[in-house]
């Protein structure tokens, strides 16, 4: 592996430029001794070239989106179009300060607002707010809103019910606003069991959180009586828009019964990942919730755009110091204007196709379990088969992926399918690259029943031999000593 | 269609090998009345010409406070960033990557999480850095909410002085777990800190330099503090300044939190900013986020991994120390780069000229009639001036010069002269005097 930059460290060497201090003023005359610094700082002392070359090694240990597939379910690792990186760092976009006056970012403040309108529109939801910078930070402001209807309304309820097959961010997030998580099981066909859900409701049920598609990659069929059900005790709908994915231009969520849902702007709209962020995960309400979206919301009077406080004494607050990611915000608004309305809902209909493809030429040679449904964006493969015939386990097989020039699916989740490979492909993958991962996959299969000890030794080929995490625990090293 | 791969002939065959006629065969689970008929909503689709253009003349309205004389802070600092660091983070190989879940290959991002977190605890002297957060806010209730886990106490003691902004955003993170949040205004009496800290107590929280950009006497607050064995200082505080002033070790300090953004990345109206929170190893599991240990390979060799996961959200659910799962990472990125490139004689050049060209500006505007410092305490790289007419109309004026004179802190519910300055290394003299010559024109002054 490479060294670590502070083993590049080289006395005196220089990675920087700047001018000379062309003020008088000296430091000591600045401030009392007694808040000077003790103790130097240790950092590396190397110079460009040495930093250029250290990061670039790193980065050749990195598998990337335009190096090669990306099946990771759940995750919607779609291209990242470039357009967006050169815009983006315009300085009229990258040099504005947060707490400049409206006047001087009318621009910036219309991408917004227009970004809201596009997002409340191709969602059914009446409008938007882009503060939250994360899908679960985006969740935990829903359920603030969720809570705060509740409370304007003097309902004493503090439970959230959630399918068993849900994200962990969903019980986490409920967790953190001060409810609790009651778990109902799914049915035989991946859907939510609408009897459990009954015998589950009840008045302390202050809203249910699903995702649909659900982390199967089905549409839950059923998500008119769902709402009924929840509706009918007055709780909110909350949906997880993991998966707006396969919903864009096709089906506007609003409008099936949710009232809140969060949009995971890193997936459904082509903002980079970023290898963990910045992500970004705005909210979409009905009407008569818009009063406790977070403020200041983006508005516009008399042809001019402004911060609107309006709903200050309503509003749960702020989840974020200022408006959110805005730059990653105004990537999604870029991706939206490029694709228009024909576009966004071809991205949907090639991902749902694509997703079809692979879990049809795949269901012979893995256990698919809801293969009688056809998914929509992403489905759920196993490899329980064969584990149970060679003692290959899933994650022996995600690893074999890595040594083939693929990422791996997003593995052991859903938790209610044993030995899970959940696989999303996205629109922008072609049909060679589909048959080459099939080809991957079916490669692995034979494998596992010739030479199973291959596949428990996986990976081979990539910068590192299979990683040691229960040593990373035990022997805890998180911070270089030098 | 834009971005899209397969042609519609690709696109048949694949129906065809589905077993399908026509993709709506596909949709047979959504009931009918929820499928959208028409085209919604949006404009036509655009090429990447038309959309440049378009964006071009959109932004063409926004004045870039890094291209005009800006004294604009508060939280968010137009530092310099060398070239170098955004040739680093447009790599796609950083750019586009995935959580690194899949270690072997993910040891690119790994290792500079791992690195990242060597020089947050360098900075600040603490001994475990996780692997980043949202923004200095969130990560600045997160520290709260870990404070009373590990405590089991309900009450946060914070400073007055702290950011408006983060007092909003803790409101917000603290009021669902029924953590009591009590202001207290230690800028004039430290007694009223004595008077609030008691054994229900699990945090002192206090910035320094604070919102007005003084400088708090954090050893003195560290003794009352600490005077409840169990209670934690957390301190905020701005990375660039722990180049020259205390390092919160120096102070005890139990809890480090901050805004990152200072570290190489821009200023972007806000976002994406990153947050930092380091700790002592006693504290490690009751923290919140990523974070990224060495560890080796099957054949031995050394390598990094995603580590103490049984914290976080995707293995505890709901018992998880934070929901969150994201560790804005291509902006810590920025801020290792940022750090490798500038060492230690670097970050300390660009805190001495931010601090020093800083207090010449103070000098000499508070030489000019009518204008005075609000307070008397030493600062940072920030002031706050007492203005002779509302600050709004100062900065209205000056904007028209291409001067943003910084921040009314009427917005704060403050009084409405007075006026908060930050000045980094990037000023000159130059623009600092004519700063100072657009302020004596200012009429009524």
């Amino acid at each position: 592996m490479p060294k670590t930059i502070f083993e590049k460290h080289s006395p005196y060497r220089k990675g920087y430029t700047l001018p000379a201090n062309d003020v008088e003023t000296k430091l000591e005359s600045c401030f009392p001794n007694n808040f000077r610094r003790k103790e130097k700082i240790k950092l590396p002392e190397v110079s460009e070239l040495d930093v250029m070359r250290h990061f670039i090694e790193l980065s050749h240990n990195n598998h990337f989106i335009e190096k090669g597939f990306y099946p990771l379910g759940s995750c919607t690792m779609k291209y990242n179009p470039k357009i967006n990186e050169t815009l983006v760092r315009n300085e009229k976009i990258s040099g504005l300060h947060p707490l400049q006056n409206d006047d001087t970012a009318q621009g910036a403040l219309e991408i917004l607002y227009e970004l809201q309108h596009m997002l409340s529109e191709i969602s059914g939801f009446a409008n938007v707010t882009l503060q939250p910078v994360a899908g679960a930070q985006g969740e935990f402001t829903g359920l603030k809103i969720m809570k705060a209807y509740h409370n304007a309304k003097n309902n004493k309820k503090n439970k959230i019910i959630l399918p068993d097959s849900a994200h962990g961010t969903n019980p986490a997030s409920v967790m953190m606003v001060g409810y609790e998580v009651v778990e109902i099981p799914s049915n035989k066909r991946g859907m939510v069991d609408i009897e459990a859900l009954r015998k589950a409701v009840n008045n302390d049920t202050a809203g249910f959180m699903l995702t649909n598609p659900n982390t199967l990659g089905i549409f839950e069929s059923q998500i008119e009586e769902i709402s009924k059900i929840i509706h009918d005790v007055d709780g909110l709908m909350y949906l997880d828009g993991a998966n707006f994915n396969a919903l864009l231009g096709i089906v506007k969520p609003g409008k099936t019964g949710f009232d809140i849902m969060h949009y995971n702007l890193h997936k459904t709209f082509a903002t980079p990942h970023g290898g963990g962020g910045p992500g970004s995960g705005p909210i979409g309400v009905r009407k008569d919730l818009i009063k406790f979206l977070p403020v200041p919301m983006v508005n516009k009077k008399n042809g001019k755009y402004y911060w609107d406080y309006t709903n200050q004494e309503t509003s749960i607050g702020r989840v974020h110091s200022f408006y959110g990611n805005f730059a990653v915000n105004v990537r999604a608004y870029l991706y939206l204007k490029m694709l228009g309305s024909q576009g966004l809902k071809r991205v949907a209909e090639n991902a749902i196709i694509n997703a079809n493809y692979l879990m049809k030429k795949l269901q012979d040679h893995f256990l698919v379990p809801f293969k009688n449904e056809y998914c929509m964006h992403e489905f759920v493969a196993s490899g329980k088969w064969q584990k149970d015939k060679t003692g290959v386990k899933t994650l022996d097989i995600a690893k074999r992926l890595l040594d083939k020039g693929f990422h791996a699916p997003t593995i052991y989740f859903p938790l209610i399918v044993s030995e899970a490979m959940m696989i999303e492909p996205t629109e922008t993958e072609s049909k060679e690259t589909l048959d080459e991962f099939i080809q991957a996959m079916l490669d692995i299969a034979a494998e596992a029943e010739n030479s199973p000890e291959t596949l428990k030794a996986a990976p081979l080929n990539t910068p590192v031999r299979r990683v040691d995490d229960t040593r990373a625990v035990r022997e805890l090293d998180v911070k270089f000593e030098w | 269609m834009p971005f899209i791969s397969n042609t519609d002939k690709e696109r048949q065959e694949m129906l065809t090998a589905i077993g399908v006629e026509k993709f709506s065969d596909l949709l047979k689970n959504i009931p009918q009345k929820f499928i959208v008929n028409k085209n919604c909503c949006l404009e036509n689709q655009k090429s990447e010409l038309e959309i440049s253009h378009k964006f071009y003349k959109l932004i063409a309205k926004n004045i870039s406070s890094a291209r005009v004389n800006s004294f604009l802070g508060g939280g968010i600092y137009d530092h310099f960033i060398p070239a170098a660091v955004d040739h680093i983070i447009q790599r796609p190989e950083f750019h586009t990557a995935y959580t690194p879940y899949q270690a072997e290959v993910s040891q690119g991002t790994l290792q500079y999480i791992y690195e990242f977190q060597s020089m947050i605890c360098e900075l600040t002297g603490m001994e475990i850095s996780n692997a980043g957060m949202y923004d200095g806010a969130s990560a600045t209730a997160e520290a709260i909410l870990m404070a009373a886990r590990k405590s089991k106490r309900d009450k946060a003691v914070i400073a007055a002085s702290l950011n408006p902004l983060y007092k909003k955003v803790i409101q917000v993170y603290t009021e669902g777990m029924d953590i009591e949040l009590v202001e207290v205004d230690i800028e004039n009496d430290l007694q009223n800190l004595k008077k609030v800290v008691d054994n229900q107590t699990a945090c002192v929280v206090v910035q320094s330099p604070n919102f007005f950009g003084n400088l708090e006497d954090m050893f003195a607050i560290e003794d009352i503090t600490h005077s409840e064995k169990k209670t934690l200082f957390i301190t905020v505080v701005d990375p660039i300044s722990l180049a020259i002033l205390n390092s919160p070790t120096e102070y005890n300090a139990d809890i480090v939190v901050g805004e990152g953004q200072a570290l190489g990345n821009p200023t972007n109206y806000g976002g994406p900013l990153f947050g930092f929170l380091a700790t002592r190893s006693k504290l490690v599991r009751s923290m919140p986020g990523r974070i990224v240990g060495a560890t080796v390979d099957a054949n031995g060799n050394r390598c990094y991994s995603l580590t103490l996961q049984a914290r976080e959200q995707h293995i505890r659910r709901a018992k998880a120390t934070s929901n969150i799962c994201s560790n804005d990472a291509l902006c810590t990125l920025a801020a290792t780069v940022y750090m490798s490139l500038m060492g230690p004689k670097g970050l300390n050049e660009v805190a001495t000229q931010s601090a020093t060209k800083a207090h010449y500006l103070a000098t000499k505007i508070a030489e000019l009639p009518n204008y005075n410092l609000a307070s008397n305490k030493p600062f940072f790289k920030e002031f706050t001036l007492k203005t002779p007419i509302p600050a709004k109309e100062i900065i209205n004026l000056l904007t028209k010069k291409d001067i943003l004179a910084g921040i009314s802190l009427e917005q704060f519910g403050m009084d409405k002269n007075l006026l908060l300055i930050a000045v980094t290394e990037k000023k000159s003299k130059a623009e600092l005097d004519n700063f100072v010559n657009a302020l004596k024109e200012v009429p009524n002054a």
